[in-house]
């Protein structure tokens, strides 16, 4: 064989990719699912987050703010192995996928609290005093007024960043979840042969570039709020 | 309770543990000496290369960009780790992970010196040229020095992403902070050496993230 | 006169009667961009010492003639030549020719992160290649003939918009300009600010330098310019004396404009 032949058997064999293909297709699957959950509930939890910061209880506060600082320093691995592996000590078994979106969760809840936060903060004053001089109370203001403003101004910075924190789908590997990499790992290691890598790397080019060009387009899209 | 705190917080486990998780540290350590360096200079090539008068070699760079933004790291690490062996090409754990992290990071600071130096106005490298700088001069001593203090706190928020990120190398067998953890925690059936880490992680990067929310206010007000 | 800003230029023996050599040369010189034509066929000559005076209507091309100078503009067609070399050539060694054509801009540009002293030095140490202290002298002599040398060592932001201007004034000037180009130099200032800066360019134009000057101060064209000339729509209408163009325009468009600007 010359060398670009073996280089073609080596990552792109033909035969390899067609026997593990539906095992990578369920990854796929597993992939987007485990995803779609991250992106819902750690918004949805970031935004919660940002609601009760927003009455300003100052221990509820403290609280929120050693949250969202923890969950930016840990690094993802970390949480992941210590749910998985630690929790079963105390009788609390989570699956694999389980620990995986429970963390992400975590992760992207802080970072999106952080992010809304700081929307919050830029929304100026008047708006605040502009809407309670109307007879609205504390709660209508930051529903109807403040949140509104707030959360289209970090449109941009919270899609960069759930990209990324999607992206730490792949971690499930570690933990045994059926996602992309783990079944081209596997398929890798029965076959001899690292083809099923070459796909898993085109797969996950193939939901996150369009993931990754959404974002770039909401990024000029709402880039003339930044003002 | 106690059985929580056996399990998590044990302290004769955690100091049997510390020998081994101190020299994970050391690898970790070692490991954000060699991939920050590496990932800051990268992003600046990349984006140097998006200004260049060139349109191939702006395309490429937009190319690479999206390529290494899509793909999770992790996915990266294992393609260099596990399936570069099967072109001939075999790595240390350490190699392995700095070129997959040199690659991933180069697009992400890349993209925040792009950004930094999109927020210069065209007036500054005017001025420069005009006084017979020429544009890698300008550039150099006009444009990037403005531009990395506008971005520097998404270069700190990166580089802190960028230390979270040596934890992968566990993934192969690369002895840093959370795979020695990992291994004392296999070895007692104990989650406390993985707490350890975690504390250790945190007192690293804590203190960084508050610094960062501050500077973050400072700069945005 | 080597490390001094003095921009007495090496005079030259001007017999009366024939005109001066012309530091700045224009001729034929177009440009559009895209299908917009902004400058329509411009000739134009800047002789040594003098001072040009452009004035138009925004949009008249007069800014864009500037930039075309130094090739901040790739002009299309035409050429300009400055001290004898042709910068329109595609072979001309821009970064070296743009060191003898100072440019002032409208909006300073100064570089904020660098104190005055340093907005003055780097082209001299990086371009004309001087020593740290050479460039330093050289700098607070620039600045002081600006009236700033208690200023070397304030950041852009900690000066006023008179005192930026003076400050891009004293980078250029530094570099020992064969002509100078202003851009409008005094259009972002507010009023008070604007006597300061035309001093300075008063000062220079009885220290001998040559410049070319887009502004709508008319009253300084007045007094110091050599020669008016009045842009509209892409070409030369008229040109001649502050005394002929102000007082005896020929053209409708020249009387057109200064009546709009006098009222």
């Amino acid at each position: 064989m010359t060398p670009w032949e073996r280089f073609v058997d080596a990552f792109f064999n033909r035969e390899v990719i067609v026997q593990y293909l539906p095992a990578i297709g369920k990854g796929v699957v597993v992939t987007i699912e485990l995803a779609v959950l991250v992106v819902i509930s750690g918004i949805a939890l970031g935004f919660l987050l940002v609601v009760l910061r927003a009455y300003r209880v100052a221990p509820v506060n403290a609280v929120i703010v050693v949250f969202v600082d923890v969950f930016r320093a840990l690094p993802p691995l970390v949480l992941i192995l210590l749910l998985y592996f630690g929790l079963p000590n105390i009788d609390v078994t989570l699956s694999g996928f389980a620990v995986v979106w429970l963390t992400l969760t975590l992760v992207l809840g802080a970072f999106a609290e952080e992010i809304f936060w700081a929307g919050v903060l830029s929304v100026e004053k008047g708006q605040w005093q502009a809407a309670r001089s109307t007879g609205l109370g504390f709660g209508q203001t930051l529903f109807y007024v403040i949140l509104p403003q707030a959360v289209r101004m970090t449109v941009p910075p919270l899609t960069n960043r759930t990209i990324a924190i999607t992206k730490n789908t792949a971690l499930g590997t570690v933990v045994g979840v059926g996602e992309i990499l783990n079944q081209a790992t596997t398929a890798q290691s029965f076959s001899g042969n690292a083809s099923p890598l070459t796909v898993a790397a085109i797969a996950f080019l193939l939901i996150f570039v369009p993931v990754v060009y959404a974002g770039r387009w909401i990024e000029t899209r709402f880039a003339w709020r930044k003002g | 309770m106690q059985a929580l705190i056996d399990q998590f917080f044990n302290v004769q486990i955690m100091a049997d543990a510390w020998p081994t998780v101190w020299r994970g540290l050391m690898m970790t350590v070692l490991l954000c000496i060699a991939v920050i360096p590496l990932g800051l200079l990268g992003g600046l090539l990349v984006a140097m290369a998006n200004t260049a008068p060139w349109r191939w070699l702006r395309w490429t760079v937009v190319v690479y960009v999206d390529i290494f933004r899509a793909i999770p790291p992790l996915v990266l690490l294992i393609f260099i780790y596990a399936g570069l062996p099967f072109a001939g090409i075999r790595l240390s754990p350490f190699a392995a992970v700095s070129i997959a992290f040199l690659l991933n990071n180069s697009a992400y600071y890349g993209e925040i010196y792009r950004a930094g130096i999109e927020s210069i106005g065209k007036g500054q490298m005017e001025a420069a040229r005009s006084t017979g700088l020429s544009g890698l001069q300008a550039m150099t001593y006009v444009i990037l020095p403005q531009a990395v203090r506008n971005v520097l706190p998404d270069l700190l928020s990166n580089t802190i992403e960028v230390v979270k990120l040596t934890s992968l190398a566990s993934v192969v067998a690369l002895p840093e902070l959370l795979y020695s953890a990992d291994m004392a925690r296999s070895i007692t059936y104990n989650a406390s050496p993985i707490v350890m880490a975690a504390l250790i992680y945190l007192a690293i990067l804590w203190p960084v993230v508050r610094f960062l929310s501050r500077l973050e206010r400072r700069m945005g007000a | 006169m080597d490390g001094s800003v003095s921009s007495v230029p090496r005079s030259l023996p001007s017999d009366a009667g024939r005109p001066a050599e012309a530091v700045l040369q224009i001729s034929d010189l177009h440009m559009a961009f895209g299908d917009l034509e902004v400058l329509k066929g411009i000739d134009l000559s800047v002789a040594e010492q003098e001072l040009v005076f452009i004035i138009g209507p925004s949009g008249s091309g007069k800014s864009t003639l500037l930039r075309c100078c130094n090739r901040l503009e790739e002009p299309n067609k035409g050429t300009i030549i400055v001290d004898g070399e042709e910068i329109t050539a595609p072979k001309a060694n821009l970064n070296k020719l743009r060191q003898r054509i100072g440019m002032v801009f409208q909006s300073f540009n100064l570089y904020p992160h660098l104190t005055a002293q340093a907005n003055v030095t780097l082209a001299l140490r990086k371009v004309a290649g001087k020593s740290r202290i050479e460039a330093r002298e050289i700098a607070l002599a620039a600045l002081d003939r600006v009236g700033l040398s208690d200023k070397s060592d304030s950041y852009p932001n900690e000066l006023s918009g008179g005192q930026q201007q003076r400050v891009a004034i004293a980078r250029s000037l530094a570099l020992q300009p064969r002509v100078m180009l202003f851009d409008e130099p005094t259009s972002a200032l507010d009023p008070e600010l604007v006597g300061d800066v035309l001093n300075v360019m008063q000062d220079m134009k009885e220290g001998g330098m040559t410049m070319l000057v887009v502004s709508h101060e008319m009253r300084f064209a007045m007094n110091a310019a050599d020669q008016v000339v009045f842009m509209d729509r892409g070409v030369i209408v008229e040109q001649g004396t502050p005394d002929r163009i102000f007082k005896h325009p020929e053209h409708q468009r020249t009387r057109d404009f200064l009546g709009k600007v006098a009222h």
